[in-house]
C-alpha cells in the first residue's frame, strides 16, 4: 500500500494488524515516534493522520486508506526550522529523559490546530492522554501557551 | 595482609550499595591514577590531557562517562568542563566514553560510610575519603545515588583547567608568545595582538607535551556558566525527534529480538511450545535464554506478537506467590534476631515510652514498578575476537563484566557504546535484558541482535522498589514532642541487588531506614531500628531506594506527634531541627508558602521534611478536599544542594520527583498473586497524569558545604507532606501507601 509520510510517498508491504508505529520503526526507520505501553495508555506513539492526532500503536495499518497522510515529529519541524510548539518546548526545557516529549508535542499541535486559545483545563484534559514519568506537566502547560502565542502572533 | 583486614572490617559498617571484593591494596595503589582511556588509539595529531578531554583537528570532545538516563547530566558534566576550558556550548562535542576505571565514583563511595550526611566531624570525612580510595582502587564507575554532581564538580572543572594551561603551553611554543600574555576563550588562546590560535588548532602541538598539573580552580565569583541559566546540550535532540535513545539505534544486518521469562522472575522454564510462532511471517528462530524463550524475527511487532502464542511450562516462583505472604513475612520480621542496625539511639526511648500516655501507628509501603518510558533494549553483536555493546546503563564497568561470563570475552574486547537513556528511576542499574540480548547474540555470532521489551514484559521483569512497615511509637509533653521510637522491617533490597551480580554487601543494609534515621532533628528521645526481612520477590533501587518509604513512615509519625502534642506542624519542625543548613530550608519553605496563612473552606495543608543523599527537602502540600475526592492545590519545594549548576534543569527535576512522589503515593503497587505481578502495564500503575499535577513551586538553596545531586531527594517528602494535607483537610489519616485505596482523588 500507498502512504504519504511527513510528505513523502511509501511503499509498504506488511500485514494488515500490523499497528503504525512498528511500519514507522521498524519498515520505514522513522524513529522520533516512540514505543511506550502498545495499549493506548501512554501517548508516546502519537502521530498526525490527516492533521489529527492518534496514537499509532493503535492503527492497524490495514485500515488506512492509500494515500493517507500521516506526520511524525520529523515531519513537523527540524533543528533547523522548529515549528511553534518544538520552539516553544525548547524555550521553556521541557524535557528530561525526553522519550515522551515527541508524542507530548505532536498531540500539543493537534490541540493548538483545533483550539488555539486553549482553557488551562482544555490543555489538561487534552494532553493527559500523554503520560511523561520524569514529571514534566508543569513545563509541558506553559510551553503549550507559549506555542498558542507564539501561532497567534505568527 | 594487615591492611585489608582493616578495610575488610570497616566494610562491616558500610550498609550502602558499596561494592566491595577481598582486595589487596596499599597506599601506593590508591594513590596512583588510573590510566588515560582515552590515550590507547589515540589519532596522530590528537591530544588528550586527561579522561575526560580529547582535541584533535577537527573537534573538541568532552567525555561525560556518567550516564544521561534525563536528569540532564551530559550537559551540565560538560558545562562543568567548560566553565574552565574557556569554550562555549555550541563549540564541542559530547561523548560518553568507554568504561573505565579512570571514571571511579568518588561520591558513591562517600555516601556509603555509616554516617549522617549532614555530620562534617573528622572522624566521618576521614571515613569518607578512606572509601573514596577503595572505590578508587577498585574503579567503580556508575551513576546513581544521586552523586554525579558531586562526583564530577571538582574533578571536571579541574580537568578542564590542566587542559586549558596545557594549550596554552602549546600556543606559547608554537607562537613564540610567553605564556603569561595568553588568555583563553571561546574555545581558541587569545594571543596579545587580537589573533588567536583554536584549539583544533593546537591539538597537534599540545599532544608532543606532558600536561600542565596543580592548576588552581577559579573563584565562583567568576564562573561565566555555572549557576547561571543553560540550554540543555539535549534540549533540541529531544524537542525534534531527532535524538536517538537506545531503543532507536540501528547496525547494519541487525535482526530484532524480544524475550519472555518466567514471570516468576527467578523461576525456571520446564518446556515451551513455540511451533506456531515458528510459522509467522518475519520470524527467523526462538531461542532459548535463561528462565525463557526470545524470538529472533526481522520486525519487532512481528517478535512481540509471535511470542503472544509461545505456550509456556513454568517452574514456580522462589519466593511467596501470593501478597498477603509477603506481608506476613514482613510482619513476622520484627523481632531481635533480625535486628539489622540500630541507627539511632537519642536519650533513652525505651524508658520514657514505659510509663504515661504514648502513641502508636504502623506504616506501609509497597512493592512499585521503574516502568521509564523508554522499554529497556539492547543491541549486542558478538563475533569470535569482540563484542560490542549498545544500550543506555548506569554500571558500564560492572556490566563489562556480565557480558564477560556469558561470552567469555575479556572485558577488554567488549566495547560499550552508551545511549541516551529514556528514564531508568533505577530500572538501568539492572543487567538482566543486556545479559539477555548477550545470550542470544552469543548463539547467533556475526549477526547484531536488538532486544526491545514489551512493556508487559517489563513490568513482569521489572524487580520493584522493596515491601516494608514501620511501626511507630512516641510520647508528647507540655505540646511537644519528647520521645520517638521508630522501627522498620524490609527485605534489603541491597543484598538482592548486588546479589544478582555475585556481590555480597557485608554489614547492615542503610537503606531500610534511609530518609528516617538520618533527619537531623533533635529529639530527647529518639530510637530508630531497622529489621533485616528475609530476601522475597528480587527488588532493586528505585529513585530515592529507601528514603520514599522510610521517609513517609519517619515524617507521618512525626506529624501524628505534633498533633497530638497540639503543636504546629511547622513551627515544631523548626524547633527541634538541630542542623543550620536544614532549619533555613524549613523555614524557607514556611516563608514562601505563608505558613499559617488563611485556607480556603475544605483546603489542608501539610508540610514534610526528608533528608536523603545529604539534601534537606521540604515540601509543603495543599490540598482541597471536594464532592469528588482530593484535589492538589499547589506544592512548594525547598531544597539545599550546596551549589545549583543549572538553575533550569534544577527547577525541573524538583518539580519532577515531587511529580513521581506524589503520584506513585496516590495510585501505584505491585501486589503478586500465584507469583506473578498482577500489574502488566501503564493502566494498572499509572502515577501522576497532567490533571491531577499541582502547580510546583520551588526554591533551590545554597548554603550546604558539599555540592549535591537533586535527581532523587525531592521524592521521599511527597508522599508524607500529601497525607499530612489531606489529614489537615479531612481528618483522616493515610498511613499505607498507595493513598487511593483509602480515599478518592479528583
Ligand atoms: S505506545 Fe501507543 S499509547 Fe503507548
Ligand atoms: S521527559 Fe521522560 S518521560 Fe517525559
Amino acid at each position: 500500500m500507498q502512504l504519504t509520510i511527513n510528505g513523502q510517498d511509501h511503499t509498504i508491504d506488511v500485514e494488515d494488524d500490523m499497528p503504525l508505529l512498528w511500519v514507522l520503526r521498524d519498515e520505514l526507520q522513522i524513529t522520533g515516534v516512540k514505543f511506550g505501553c502498545g495499549i493506548a495508555q501512554c501517548g508516546a506513539c502519537t502521530v498526525h493522520i490527516d492533521g489529527q492526532a492518534v496514537r499509532s500503536c493503535q492503527v492497524a495499518t490495514g485500515s488506512l486508506e492509500d494515500g493517507t497522510e500521516i506526520t511524525t515529529i520529523e515531519g513537523l519541524g527540524t533543528p533547523e526550522a522548529l515549528h511553534a510548539v518544538q520552539e516553544a518546548w525548547v524555550e521553556h526545557q521541557v524535557a528530561q529523559c525526553g522519550y515522551c516529549q515527541s508524542g507530548q508535542i505532536m498531540q500539543a499541535a493537534s490541540l493548538l490546530n483545533v483550539n488555539p486559545e486553549p482553557t488551562d483545563e482544555d490543555i489538561d484534559l487534552v494532553m493527559s492522554g500523554n503520560l511523561c514519568r520524569c514529571g514534566t506537566y508543569p513545563r509541558i502547560r506553559a510551553a503549550v501557551k507559549t506555542a498558542a502565542k507564539k501561532l497567534q502572533e505568527a | 595482609m594487615g591492611r585489608v583486614r582493616t578495610i575488610a572490617r570497616r566494610t562491616f559498617l558500610i550498609g550502602s550499595a558499596a561494592i566491595l571484593g577481598g582486595v589487596a591494596f596499599g597506599n601506593y595503589a590508591v594513590r596512583r591514577p588510573h590510566a588515560n582511556p582515552l590515550a590507547t588509539d589515540l589519532a596522530e595529531g590528537a591530544a588528550t590531557f586527561n579522561p575526560w578531554v580529547l582535541i584533535d583537528g577537527q573537534a573538541v570532545t568532552l567525555i561525560t562517562p556518567h550516564a544521561d538516563k534525563g536528569q540532564g547530566v551530559a550537559s551540565a558534566q560538560a558545562a562543568l568542563i567548560a566553565e574552565e576550558l574557556d569554550i562555549e556550548f555550541g563549540q564541542f562535542r559530547i561523548s560518553f566514553g568507554q568504561p573505565s576505571p579512570a571514571y571511579w565514583n568518588t561520591a558513591m563511595a562517600e555516601d556509603a560510610v555509616p554516617f549522617r550526611p549532614t555530620d562534617e566531624s573528622l572522624v566521618a570525612e576521614a571515613m569518607r575519603s578512606v572509601m573514596g580510595g577503595v572505590m578508587k582502587l577498585l574503579g567503580v564507575q556508575g551513576t546513581g545515588g544521586s552523586t554525579a554532581m558531586a562526583d564530577s564538580f571538582d574533578k571536571l572543572r579541574l580537568a578542564g583547567a590542566t587542559a586549558r594551561e596545557t594549550l596554552k603551553l602549546a600556543a606559547s611554543q608554537q607562537s613564540g608568545v610567553p605564556v603569561e600574555q595568553l588568555e583563553t576563550a571561546r574555545g581558541a588562546v587569545q594571543l596579545p595582538d587580537g589573533s588567536e590560535l583554536k584549539y583544533t588548532e593546537l591539538a597537534a602541538q599540545a599532544a608532543t607535551i606532558e600536561p600542565v598539573s596543580d592548576v588552581p580552580l577559579r573563584d565562583p565569583s567568576t564562573w561565566r556558566l555555572i549557576g547561571k541559566p543553560m540550554e540543555r546540550t539535549d534540549i533540541l535532540g529531544k524537542s525534534t525527534g531527532t535524538l536517538d535513545y537506545g531503543i532507536d539505534v540501528r547496525v547494519p544486518g541487525m535482526v530484532h529480538a524480544t524475550v519472555c521469562t518466567n514471570p516468576r522472575t527467578g523461576g525456571v522454564m520446564n518446556g515451551y511450545d513455540a511451533s506456531e510462532a515458528l510459522t509467522m511471517r518475519g520470524v527467523k528462530d526462538v531461542v532459548e535464554v535463561t528462565s525463557g524463550v526470545a524470538v529472533i524475527a526481522d520486525n519487532t511487532w512481528r517478535a512481540i506478537r509471535a511470542m503472544e502464542t509461545i505456550q509456556f511450562d513454568w517452574g514456580p516462583a522462589p519466593y511467596p506467590a501470593e501478597q498477603a505472604d509477603h506481608w506476613a513475612t514482613i510482619e513476622a520480621s520484627f523481632s531481635d534476631d533480625h535486628l539489622d542496625s540500630q541507627w539511632r539511639d537519642d536519650g533513652d526511648a525505651e524508658t520514657a515510652l514505659a510509663s504515661g500516655a504514648t502513641f502508636e501507628a504502623e506504616y506501609r509501603s509497597p512493592y512499585v514498578a521503574h516502568a521509564p518510558m523508554e522499554p529497556l533494549n539492547a543491541i549486542v553483536l558478538v563475533t569470535d575476537d569482540a563484542v560490542e555493546v549498545w544500550t543506555g546503563h548506569q554500571l558500564q564497568g560492572l556490566l563489562l563484566m556480565e557480558i564477560s561470563k556469558i561470552t567469555g570475552h575479556p572485558t577488554d574486547q567488549i566495547t560499550l557504546h552508551n545511549q541516551y537513556i529514556g528514564g531508568s528511576f533505577g530500572h538501568r542499574l539492572e543487567f538482566e535484558h543486556v545479559k539477555q540480548a548477550a545470550e542470544v547474540a552469543n548463539q547467533m555470532r556475526g549477526t547484531p541482535v536488538k532486544l526491545t521489551y514489551s512493556r508487559e514484559e517489563d513490568f513482569a521483569q521489572d524487580f520493584p522498589r522493596h515491601i516494608s512497615i514501620g511501626r511507630g511509637r512516641g510520647k508528647v509533653e507540655d505540646g511537644k514532642v519528647v520521645a520517638v521510637d521508630l522501627s522498620i522491617a524490609a527485605p534489603s533490597v541491597v543484598g538482592s541487588q548486588m546479589g544478582r551480580v555475585g556481590l555480597t554487601v557485608p554489614g547492615p543494609d542503610a537503606q531500610i531506614a534511609a530518609g528516617a534515621w538520618n533527619n537531623p532533628y533533635s529529639i530527647p528521645n529518639f530510637r530508630m531500628r531497622a529489621y533485616r526481612a528475609p530476601e522475597l520477590a528480587p527488588t532493586s533501587s528505585w529513585r530515592a531506594v529507601g528514603a520514599p518509604a522510610a521517609g513517609f513512615y519517619f515524617d507521618s509519625l512525626l506529624d501524628e506527634l505534633i498533633h497530638e502534642a497540639g503543636a504546629d506542624p511547622m513551627e515544631e519542625r523548626i524547633r527541634l531541627m538541630e542542623h543550620d543548613v536544614s532549619r533555613k530550608v524549613l523555614e524557607t519553605a514556611a516563608e514562601l508558602c505563608s505558613w499559617g496563612s488563611e485556607l480556603r473552606p475544605n483546603q489542608g495543608r501539610g508540610v514534610a521534611f526528608v533528608e536523603s543523599f545529604g539534601v534537606p527537602v521540604c515540601e509543603v502540600v495543599e490540598v482541597t478536599n471536594t464532592e469528588d475526592g482530593i484535589r492538589l492545590d499547589k506544592v512548594w519545594a525547598v531544597c539545599d544542594v550546596g551549589t545549583i549548576v543549572d538553575p533550569v534543569n534544577f527547577e525541573n527535576l524538583v518539580q519532577g520527583g515531587v511529580v513521581f512522589g506524589l503520584g506513585h503515593a496516590i495510585n501505584c503497587e505491585i501486589t503478586f498473586a500465584g507469583g506473578i505481578a498482577e500489574q502488566s502495564n501503564y493502566h494498572a500503575h499509572e502515577a501522576m497524569r497532567m490533571y491531577q499535577c499541582p502547580e510546583i513551586i520551588v526554591k533551590g538553596l545554597e548554603n550546604g558545604h558539599k555540592v549535591r545531586g537533586i535527581g532523587e531527594p525531592p521524592v521521599p517528602p511527597a508522599a508524607p507532606a500529601l497525607a499530612n494535607a489531606i489529614f489537615a483537610a479531612t481528618g483522616q489519616r493515610l498511613r499505607e501507601m498507595p493513598f487511593n485505596k483509602f480515599i478518592d482523588f479528583v
